[in-house]
């Protein structure tokens, strides 16, 4: 029992250690980005009126939140605090124009569908919060396991709502009609309100519902 | 005439939070207590009203096609419209690091209370949406003044609703595990379904 607690402390930790791990999964559920950070809500509001937009930007966003909070934690000690908001940006907008130009290359007709959306992955406020919380303190590694844990936790809550309004607002999944017709003959219809962004604010609302009935330690009572 | 037609349209008709639901996050993670939310609204309204004019300024004499003309007449077909979004963000951040610096001065309980979202005011979208939208409405200098105040105002009395509603939601019986966040995100969702009674006004 005791050489275990006398262990030494600053032997390599391996690259996947327990720590490390909780990185990746806290932001899924006890961390998550949107249900208890709220961070990145406006574009959960906007691009989750259909799954694949959805699931495109959810890749997107862990790309470029994984390799931001890389470079700024590899930058942060030569970064002065004065100028950091504008040293961020740049970072995250390069990152951007990147993931823009190679959507351009390899996947044109799916650009071409998202090009706004893809723009505004700069002022998702996921990117910049997770550098100012996390990437200006901490080390590169675990930087970025916290940025694609991060970005996994937003896109799960992205296509849970997108997946929710196109089968509710459209009748749809993926572009694929689910509702059979015979249910639009018996007079089924599909939900106005569903492709509003008033219902995403709904549909966020019950998730958290859910996520803190499960776990009440969460709940903060203000 | 035309100047108050455009802040009351800003201001409440299209309403950059419960009309676009641009400006979310802050919206929902400051809005707990009355107090803090005041701060980050006139912070906000600060904010938009420099930047819409300064990024109208921007536009104008470096971005746009022929805009360099006063450099040399050379110039005359440069178009660095590409270039929007980094200069719009770059004005933005350059304006926040400011109100921080501010802030941080003169009332450092406030700044300790908004905590990471001040910072965030730069990712924002209400604040990049309104340069965004004057560019697209074509507005001229005094137009984009007014309307950089108007939506910051729109912002400001959004904010105090949600707060004033909150501070009063922690006397109702609200399921345990819907208090605070949860809570928070359906009401907001009832308002912007009200709000959207405004669309379509001309005034």
């Amino acid at each position: 029992m005791s050489e275990v607690a006398e262990a030494p402390q600053k032997v390599r930790e391996p690259l996947l250690s327990k720590q490390n791990r909780k990185l990746l999964s806290d932001p899924m559920d006890d961390n998550n980005p949107i249900t208890i950070q709220v961070l990145g809500i406006c574009s959960a509001l906007a691009v989750t009126t259909q799954l694949k937009p959805a699931f495109v930007l959810s890749v997107c966003v862990v790309f470029v939140c994984a390799f931001a909070n890389l470079t700024i934690s590899v930058l942060r000690k030569g970064i002065p605090p004065r100028i950091r908001m504008i040293v961020q940006l740049v970072v995250i907008a390069s990152l951007v124009i990147l993931v823009d130009q190679f959507l351009r290359a390899f996947a044109y007709e799916i650009s071409r569908e998202l090009s706004v959306f893809i723009g505004l992955i700069i002022t998702n406020c996921i990117v910049m919060g997770r550098l100012e919380a996390f990437a200006m303190a901490n080390k590169p590694w675990p930087a970025f396991l916290d940025g694609i844990g991060n970005g996994l936790g937003y896109g799960a809550i992205l296509i849970i709502v997108a997946a929710l309004r196109e089968l509710f607002g459209a009748g749809n999944l993926l572009g694929y009609p689910i509702i059979p017709q015979f249910m639009y003959d018996w007079g089924y219809m599909n939900n106005g309100v569903m492709v509003t962004p008033a219902a995403a604010m709904f549909i966020i609302g019950l998730i958290i519902w859910w996520q803190r009935s499960r776990k009440p330690e969460l709940v903060d009572i203000s | 005439m035309e100047y108050i037609n455009i802040f009351l349209r800003s201001a409440f008709v299209e309403n950059m939070v419960l009309a676009y639901f641009l400006g979310m996050c802050s919206y929902l993670a400051v809005s707990k207590t009355l107090k803090t939310a005041v701060g980050l609204g006139l912070a906000v309204i600060f904010v938009l009203a420099i930047t819409a004019p300064v990024n109208w300024l921007f536009r104008k004499y470096l971005l746009e096609e022929g805009a360099l003309t006063w450099l040399h007449p050379s110039m005359a077909n440069v178009d660095l419209t590409f270039l929007t979004f980094i200069a719009f963000i770059a004005v933005i951040a350059s304006m926040v690091q400011l109100v921080e610096m501010i802030i941080e001065r003169f009332s450092p309980t406030l700044y300790n209370s908004l905590g990471i979202f001040l910072p965030l005011i730069t990712v924002n979208c209400s604040i990049l949406g309104g340069s965004l939208f004057m560019v697209q409405r074509e507005y001229d200098l005094p137009e984009a003044i007014v309307f950089g105040i108007g939506s910051g105002f729109g912002f400001f009395l959004a904010i105090i609703a949600l707060a004033s509603i909150r501070e009063k939601l922690r006397y109702s019986h609200v399921p345990p595990a819907l208090r605070g966040l949860g809570i928070a995100f359906i009401v907001t969702g009832l308002m912007g379904i009200a709000f959207m009674s405004f669309m379509g006004i001309a005034l």
